[in-house]
């Protein structure tokens, strides 16, 4: 590999609190060798090439830590190539994966399996968890520490809530112990079953089963009291309320804990519903837009660190039913940034703390020396035109399943190239 | 009789819920309704309007008064109706709705009437189809055909509806005709109370425009009509409710209560009714005071008057 030059580039590197106009030199390696404004026409050899990005932005590669592949079971739906394709085109290049899969991801040679064919098949960083109960059953903890040392990054029941408060505070003290990463998603089963949206005006119009905003807030304060005992490393998967934020700004002082939040809640509200679109039957659900707003403030008080894609894919069968039988979640990876970005333009947010929730907040908390420009990392990064227009078609998208929530948004922001270890992997 | 053949402007391809009506497109049904009723009273009562026009009833739920009452009404206008019994039919063995209506819609009918357990069932199957569809209830949403029968019902009793005050009872929350009739009192200038227990009211029902009472006697008060909901016993399980008899004393139709309304007020019920559950039996029979029967019978000219407008259309 040749040494690589960008010159002349807006670079956004939270972790090393970087914004400034500047360049970038990959090494031989494909490692980072020089970022910054020091990087400049003049400091470079005059005989080597360059690329001048005309003020364009270079962000760290994303990582987005809710993000369900198909493999096994599902590949009909998604599998780690076409992921891969996906999250490129996104900016993304490590994600987090869920466990539910069929089988569920919960015994070692599960694990040896998705890192073999994790390395075979896909193009970017597969960070898996396995589920936090055998067979998500709720009741027998999953053995973190063996698992753990063969490269699982977490643990949770991705779609599913520990119900049970003692098997979840026994979670929490093996947690301790290992020093185990534990991802809830909140929801009490019993106040949300059969729901399907959020519990309010539009499940009253449209005659459907509500779910209440404190089936999640319950969860959100049971945990994080039991925290306070145990202060294992816990992460709550996505909150979708302004009632569970209140309770997490309470806790915050007490207990150390983090949050994140799907872009799909921080964009949209329960009226995108309309007329019964299944695309947009998601858990959590979306919820009002007071909720949507307070979101919003959550991430400008770093109450929430988190934003996430919660790319669930499904195929068109599971969809074209009515909302009661039709499957739960959308189609996002490849949408999460330039989505992320209209909350950028529309004055909600500074570009700096979103691109921190999508890079070194979740680096942090999954302890991964990704998310970051920094000098030796692997060359993983996204060159992004912030004012390009857009139109989320259907027929463009990349990923298997077309099942996206924002079907013919006008977007403004796009993914030029995304860079993976030094290697152009996606071109616009 | 005559009943003139003129196509009648409707602003809507499909009739899914009262929710998608403007005041003028009910109107136009209510008034075309009124032209059957004594019709269906005399002795001929066939006509020819729809003659070489295909009905199917899709019925994917239990019915007996709307399946029946729509069979009739078709019949009567001259369209070929055909009712599919769905226990025998490919649903059973696992055809989805989108493929049940792509089959039907290659036989080419010119209206389907449907019935679905699921919210939303009418509105995907009507994209589906190059025909008009009609939604005989669909889940907890929307049952159109009972609230412009119910009224009409007031409407033949009382004159009018604007400026009346309306008390709805009863399982709100599993209700589709009281969904229905809560948009379409509305519409029609009614003043409407929903009388429920906090548990089977449905959240922010108030911003419908209507107000929420938890004690039935406070909500009937001065009305000029009580309408009843069936209880839907199925929901006991559920812990909605402690039991029949504690329901009966809180939220029953009985005479106590129905003294708070106004004098005149008469009482509806779409049924079938759960006599000594939510409706006190000898109420339900009053000739003076209950309209139940009369429901049934304009149920039937409503019915014929949607037909004839959205096969025209």
């Amino acid at each position: 590999m040749k040494k690589q030059y960008f010159l002349n580039a807006n670079i956004v590197d939270p972790a090393n609190s970087v914004e400034e106009l500047g360049g970038l030199i990959i090494n031989e390696n494909g490692k980072i060798e020089a970022i910054g404004k020091k990087v400049n026409k003049n400091n470079i050899p005059s005989r080597e090439k360059f690329i001048d990005l005309k003020e364009k932005y270079i962000f760290p590669g994303l990582i987005d830590m809710r993000v369900f592949v198909g493999e096994p079971g599902f590949e009909y739906k998604e599998n780690f190539k076409t992921l891969s394709n996906a999250a490129l085109a996104g900016g993304v290049t490590s994600v987090v994966t869920m466990p539910n899969t069929s089988p569920v991801i919960d015994n070692v040679s599960m694990v040896d399996f998705l890192k073999r064919r994790g390395r075979d098949k896909s193009k970017i960083n597969i960070y898996p968890t396995a589920t936090l109960t055998k067979n998500l059953e709720g009741n027998n903890m999953n053995e973190f520490g063996l698992l753990q040392k063969k490269g699982i990054i977490g643990f949770t029941d991705g779609i599913k809530t520990i119900q049970n408060t003692r098997v979840m505070s026994r979670i929490m003290k093996s947690a301790y112990d290992l020093n185990s990463l534990i991802i809830q998603h909140a929801e009490d089963f019993e106040l949300a079953m059969n729901g399907q949206v959020n519990d309010g005006i539009i499940a009253t119009k449209l005659g459907l089963h509500g779910i209440p905003d404190y089936a999640e807030k319950i969860i959100v304060e049971r945990d994080l009291s039991l925290l306070q005992d145990y202060n294992c490393r816990y992460h709550i998967s996505q909150i979708s309320s302004a009632k569970s934020l209140e309770v997490i700004k309470r806790s915050k002082d007490n207990v150390n804990f983090t949050t994140g939040v799907s872009i799909n809640n921080l964009s949209l509200n329960e009226n995108d519903i309309g007329d019964f679109r299944t695309f947009l039957k998601l858990s959590p659900p979306l919820r009002t837009e007071d909720d949507r707003l307070s979101l919003i403030k959550g991430i400008n008080q770093d109450l929430i660190e988190v934003i996430n894609s919660d790319h669930k894919p499904e195929d068109e069968e599971s969809k074209r039913l009515t909302f009661a039988q039709a499957a739960t979640g959308a189609s996002g990876i490849e949408t999460l940034l330039s989505l992320a970005l209209e909350l950028f333009h529309n004055e909600s947010i500074k570009l700096s703390k979103i691109i921190q929730c999508l890079t070194s907040n979740p680096a942090k908390i999954l302890k991964i020396d990704k998310g970051s420009l920094s000098i030796g990392n692997d060359a993983d990064f996204c060159i992004v035109d912030l004012f390009k227009p857009w139109i989320v078609k259907k027929e463009n998208m990349i990923s298997k399943s077309k099942n996206t929530c924002i079907e013919d948004k006008k977007l403004q922001g796009k993914v030029l190239n995304t860079y993976f270890k030094g290697v152009e992997l996606y071109k616009c | 009789m005559a009943i003139n053949n003129n196509a009648i402007k409707i602003s809507q391809k499909h009739l899914l819920g009262i929710q998608d009506l403007s005041i003028s497109d009910v109107k136009l049904i209510l008034d075309e309704s009124k032209k059957f009723i004594s019709l269906n009273k005399s002795k001929n009562k066939k006509l020819d309007i729809l003659r070489g026009k295909t009905q199917i009833n899709l019925f994917f739920e239990p019915s007996t008064r709307t399946q029946s009452s729509f069979e009739l009404a078709g019949k009567r206008l001259g369209a070929d109706v055909m009712s599919m019994n769905i226990t025998n039919s490919a649903i059973k063995k696992g055809e989805t709705l989108i493929d049940t209506a792509m089959t039907l819609n290659a036989m080419h009918p010119d209206i389907i009437v449907v019935r679905h357990k699921d919210s939303g069932a009418s509105n995907l199957l009507s994209q589906k189809v190059n025909c008009s569809v009609l939604n005989a209830g669909d889940g907890r949403r929307e049952h159109p055909t009972q609230a412009l029968l119910d009224a009409l019902t007031i409407i033949e009793k009382k004159k009018k509806i604007e400026g009346l005050r309306i008390a709805i009872c009863g399982d709100i929350l599993h209700s589709r005709v009281a969904r229905s009739n809560i948009f379409l009192l509305n519409m029609l200038g009614a003043e409407v109370n929903i009388v429920a227990p906090t548990n089977l009211m449905p959240k922010d029902i108030e911003k419908f425009g209507v107000k929420t009472f938890s004690n039935m006697k406070e909500g009937v008060k001065d009305c000029d009509i009580v309408m009843m909901l069936r209880l839907q016993n199925e929901r006991m399980s559920s812990s909605f409710l402690s039991s029949n008899r504690e329901y009966y004393e809180y939220y029953g139709l009985t005479p106590d209560k129905l003294e708070k309304a106004k004098k005149d007020a008469i009482i509806m019920h779409p049924g079938p009714m759960n006599r000594g559950i939510e409706i006190d039996t000898k109420l339900a029979d009053d000739i003076n005071k209950s309209v139940i029967k009369e429901q049934v019978e304009l149920g039937v000219a409503v019915r014929m008057a949607c037909l004839k407008i959205f096969c025209e259309k």
